[in-house]
């Protein structure tokens, strides 16, 4: 048995890239909806305290929802579009990041909001200048966490007709080719681990004060 | 997909006997999934949460622990469980090898996570109290570690619940059955009824759970 046939990545290089392109597209668009999204809830949950159980029940049931169940749930309403994988994609991503938003805005010292509050910054600049960057570490952990794991959901959205590298996976279990399922596979890692770094770096930029705790 | 109206689809397939009774009925598939989804965890748990209290009883196993962690987040299900299909071939035993190895990892890295935090100051009195290692092990690290060790129990079970639908892709039986077939057929009934059976048990799971760990561990939260 043949377990990896370098010939054949040299003939579908082109639709690797293609597919790992589309990987990318994916899961980009469904963090930084899931993101806006997350954050804003968040803001909700910290503001008004009793919406906090609520958003992450709901959250949180979303995220218990099978994936495959999900998408075939949203199928007949929205057909197999993009629209379908990325409603499920960013659905997963909330949980994570309104937790972690909610938990690094709540972990802001009393001290700072007070020295805020007696700058005479308004509650709104309070909260923009000085406790959500001070959360960001926290809110950028989760970010992190969600991307990585939209990376892996995004090989189930080949069912769709999508799926990024997934789509080498589901060929090649039809074909039982194992070159494909490897390079899908592997290549979701790989890729995985590289948004990782990415936003990593992101976020030693944007919190510069971080970069030693930061790993 | 078809030009009927997704109700008088949902009807059809509601209304068809073969649905109530039969190899591909609804209850076959829940038992199904119930039982591979079951034996999954119970096989995983007796291996890993065994191993990983022994690793990290004697402090090793933390390197490969946060390894686990970081990786294992990133590797698609659906690749492995491919991969262990077309290694083994079609059928339920190939889905239960990936679901045993998919429910591993989080359990390992709970119990190692949750025996790591107990406090070393609790530690070194149950060592000064004279206890033997094993009673270390027994009566304070495990007690102490059940909260951490149950949360890694139950993302286990909602991951394999979720697998176990995946694993109708290659392998055959599940309610994800249903899922699968229904984008075959085009049949939007069938989808819709198998998506709502199929989260239905993974919320279901995980309410079962959540009460069962609160009644079993009352003293916390």
């Amino acid at each position: 048995m043949n377990l990896f046939n370098w010939e054949w990545v040299g003939r579908n290089w082109d639709a690797i890239l293609e597919r790992t392109w589309e990987h990318v597209y994916l899961t980009s668009v469904a963090v930084v909806v899931g993101t806006v999204l997350a954050v804003g809830l968040a803001v909700v949950a910290v503001r008004r305290r009793r919406w906090y159980g609520p958003i992450t029940s709901v959250a949180n049931i979303l995220y218990t929802i099978p994936s495959l169940a999900l998408f075939a749930f949203l199928v007949p309403f929205t057909g197999l579009s993009t629209l379908t994988s990325e409603i499920g994609l960013v659905g997963y991503t909330l949980l994570i990041i309104v937790r972690n938003t909610v938990a690094g805005i709540d972990g802001v010292s009393q001290g700072v909001s007070e020295a805020a509050d007696g700058m005479g910054f308004t509650p709104r600049r309070r909260f923009w200048r000085a406790e959500f960057p001070l959360a960001l570490p926290v809110v950028m952990a989760g970010i992190r966490i969600a991307a990585v794991s939209t990376v892996g959901l995004v090989t189930i959205t080949s069912i769709l007709g999508q799926g990024g590298l997934g789509y080498f996976i589901l060929a090649g279990l039809r074909s039982f080719f194992w070159t494909q399922i490897i390079i899908g596979t592997v290549g979701s890692v790989l890729l995985a681990a590289l948004i990782d770094m990415a936003l990593l770096g992101l976020q030693r930029r944007l919190a510069p004060w971080t970069r030693r705790q930061a790993a | 997909m078809t030009d009927r109206p997704l109700l008088e689809e949902l009807r059809l397939f509601l209304s068809d006997p073969d649905t109530w009774w039969g190899p591909a009925s609804i209850p076959l598939r829940l038992v199904e999934h119930l039982l591979l989804s079951a034996a999954a965890v119970i096989i995983a748990a007796a291996v890993v949460i065994p191993a990983a209290l022994w690793a990290a009883h004697r402090k090793r196993g933390v390197v490969v622990a946060t390894a686990v962690i970081n990786i294992g987040r990133a590797v698609p299900t659906f690749g492995i469980l491919v991969m262990v299909v077309v290694w083994l071939g079609l059928g339920p035993w190939p889905a239960l090898v990936a679901l045993v190895a998919l429910s591993g990892p989080p359990m390992f890295t709970n119990t190692v996570a949750g025996v790591l935090a107990v406090e070393p100051a609790v530690l070194e009195s149950a060592w000064g109290m004279g206890l033997s290692g094993r009673a270390v092990l027994w009566k304070v690290e495990l007690p102490l570690a059940l909260p951490v060790i149950a949360e890694g129990l139950r993302i286990a079970i909602s991951q394999v619940i979720a697998t176990a639908t995946l694993a109708a892709l290659a392998a055959g039986g599940g309610l994800g059955r249903f899922i699968v077939d229904g984008f075959a057929k085009r049949d939007q009934g069938e989808l819709l009824m198998g998506a709502v059976l199929v989260a239905a048990v993974a919320v279901v799971a995980e309410m079962v759970f959540t009460r069962g760990h609160r009644r079993l561990l009352p003293h916390r939260r």
